[in-house]
């Protein structure tokens, strides 16, 4: 093999197992520190392995009445887990819209969408936050949820994979025979594009899962918080136990982690995929 | 793209007789299929309305008036907001932060990322374990990244003092300059997002012919001047789009210095507004402590207005480099 593919070097290995150890040293660093005192900080040289305190912290960091962490993870699940299911469905359904089916200025409004992609969100989180305040939803979880219920990303993946994945014969045979287009869709279309909806929601559920600036923004009621605003309540005290911290951040870590490790193929397909046809 | 349905059951056609009984009400089924599209893209572009458009829009129009969350009237102001920004030294010096830690953070970012490409698309042995191991730091939120990171750059107990004290470098106060503050932040930024780019320029560089690098390496070119002629050029449609997204991103940034200064200057950047991005900045105005919504909307919009700046520039500058090489 000669070029770009060239065969792999003994450096080349070197070189990648360094990468894969500064991604990988932080995130086991929190690990380590979560499992220990918080003496840990400061001891010299710095201990790598786990140790026993995980149940203390793991006390310390629930009865924690300025994170309500417990109240954090229920309310990520419940935000991550809205918004994945229907920014799945709303572009699956739009995506395929858009693949398969003829309508008037199906372009440009591909067009717009692909555009809306590119717009900063921090730009209108003003205006976005007085609406909430007109609708009453300040404070409240729907806040965060409703406005993440359908993405341009989530419609423009959909597209790009109903368009290649869905075969036209078979959609034909499913009108022959009096499908009407939701129908097609449902019993046709949706199983075709299950693969890419998987990837979809996955992103989907660690984007929402991960995001902080919004509910910052919106959410200002210290009982009623997302996981990411806990951890941001514990690293913000006066008082610092950093064990407790890490303990925070390795659980709101965690379901993410379990996630990549058994889909981490999957995500990374996707993400290459994606990045072919942008 | 499909034309199957419009070749969808005319009436009289010998297809429709392939199924059993009579047509299932064919009026609406044409009405079904010219219409339904427009129902089932309709979400996307309601709530982008809602929730993506008017707020865009609303921004600017906030902007023009002096709104205080607390008054009962908001008086129309026009430009005033701007022209105040514009002798606002706090402002132009979140401009500056905000600048300088995209600089730092964003060119060692994708010059590493396209490094990392480079090796990962070579024949590799576990390959989906090495591209597990840098697209980990991704899946981890922002807010876990500053936390730990936050940490790690300590002053007293961090182990990046430590591990520069075993160098003889004396200990360095991160949070209370400047540049080190760039620095313990841009390390964030570049940890987390490193991988993803670099996988993005990999399936970029699958695409890339390889009959290119034959006839190159049978050219005499050596893997090095394969990369910068013929593998970098190749990638210069995948470069802007990384430069575009990591200058919307870059220009943005909030989380991370908000959690690396901690206590009650965080939004500020830290005691002096070290590390004072413009979103940060934004914040500070619109929200607590200040409540001006209008200066706030101000400056969301000269953020704007810099994001579209910046990008220009960045691809000016690629486009002008890909030439001369």
């Amino acid at each position: 093999m000669s070029g770009g593919l060239w065969k792999g070097t003994r450096l080349t290995y070197v070189a990648l197992l360094l990468a894969g150890v500064m991604s990988v040293f932080p995130i086991y660093w929190m690990f380590v520190v979560a499992t220990r005192s918080s003496d840990a900080m400061g001891q010299v040289p710095p201990p790598i392995t786990p140790g026993g305190n995980l149940p203390g912290n793991l006390d310390r960091l629930f009865a924690n009445a300025d994170a309500r962490f417990i109240t954090g993870m229920i309310n990520s699940a419940i935000v991550a887990g809205c918004v994945t299911v229907s920014v799945v469905f709303f572009s699956s359904l739009a995506g395929f819209a858009f693949a398969k089916l003829r309508f008037r200025g199906s372009n440009a409004l591909l067009l717009v969408i692909i555009a809306t992609m590119m717009v900063p969100t921090q730009l209108g989180v003003i205006p976005l936050y007085m609406l909430m305040t007109d609708l009453g939803w300040n404070d409240r979880l729907q806040a965060v949820i409703v406005p993440g219920l359908v993405t341009g990303f989530g419609v423009f993946m959909m597209r790009q994979y109903a368009s290649q994945a869905v075969s036209n014969e078979l959609i034909e045979a499913a009108r022959v025979d009096g499908c009407s287009t939701f129908r097609v869709f449902r019993s046709v279309v949706a199983p075709a594009l299950r693969p890419a909806a998987a990837v979809l929601g996955l992103l989907t559920f660690m984007t929402t899962w991960n995001d902080f600036l919004w509910p910052y923004a919106v959410l200002n009621d210290p009982e009623n918080p997302t996981v990411q605003l806990s951890l941001r309540a514990l690293s913000n005290g006066y008082y610092q136990d950093m064990s407790q911290v890490f303990t925070g951040t390795a659980i709101a870590t965690l379901p993410l982690l379990v996630v990549f490790i058994i889909f981490g193929r999957q995500i990374i397909g996707g993400i290459m995929e994606g990045a072919v046809k942008a | 793209m499909a034309t199957s349905l419009e070749l969808r059951t005319q009436p009289g056609t010998p297809v429709k007789h392939r199924r059993p009984g009579p047509p299932r009400r064919p009026r609406l089924s044409h009405v079904d299929v010219k219409y339904s599209p427009y129902l089932y893209i309709a979400p996307f572009f309601v709530l982008f309305a809602v929730f993506g458009a008017y707020p865009l829009v609303y921004t600017f129009w906030v902007s023009l008036h002096e709104w205080d969350l607390l008054a009962q009237e908001h008086p129309f102001v026009g430009l005033a907001n701007y022209s105040a920004l514009m002798s606002d030294s706090d402002f132009w010096n979140s401009v500056y932060n905000t600048l300088g830690i995209f600089v730092i953070s964003t060119v060692p970012q994708l010059l590493l990322a396209l490094w990392l490409a480079n090796l990962l698309n070579r024949q590799l042995r576990a390959r989906t374990f090495f591209r597990m191991g840098v697209l980990i730091p991704n899946i981890t939120s922002t807010a876990a990244v500053a936390i730990v990171f936050g940490q790690l750059f300590s002053r007293d107990f961090g182990l990046i003092n430590w591990a520069l004290g075993l160098v003889g470098v004396g200990p360095i106060d991160w949070n209370a300059s400047k540049l080190g503050s760039w620095i313990a932040i841009s390390t964030m930024v570049d940890w987390r997002w490193t991988g993803y780019n670099a996988l993005i320029f990999l399936a970029a560089m699958q695409a890339i012919p390889r009959d290119l690098y034959e006839s190159a390496s049978i050219d005499g070119a050596r893997p090095a001047r394969q990369f910068w002629s013929i593998t970098v050029p190749m990638l210069r449609p995948t470069i802007i789009f990384c430069v575009i997204i990591s200058t919307i991103g870059g220009l943005q940034l909030f989380t991370e210095p908000l959690l690396f200064n901690s206590g009650t200057n965080s939004i500020r950047g830290g005691p002096l507004r070290e590390s004072q991005t413009m979103t940060m900045y934004m914040f500070e105005n619109a929200f607590a402590p200040n409540y001006n919504f209008g200066y706030g909307a101000a400056v969301a919009w000269m953020l704007f207005a810099l994001i579209v700046v910046v990008a220009i520039v960045n691809v000016l500058i690629i486009r002008r480099a890909a030439r001369s090489s």
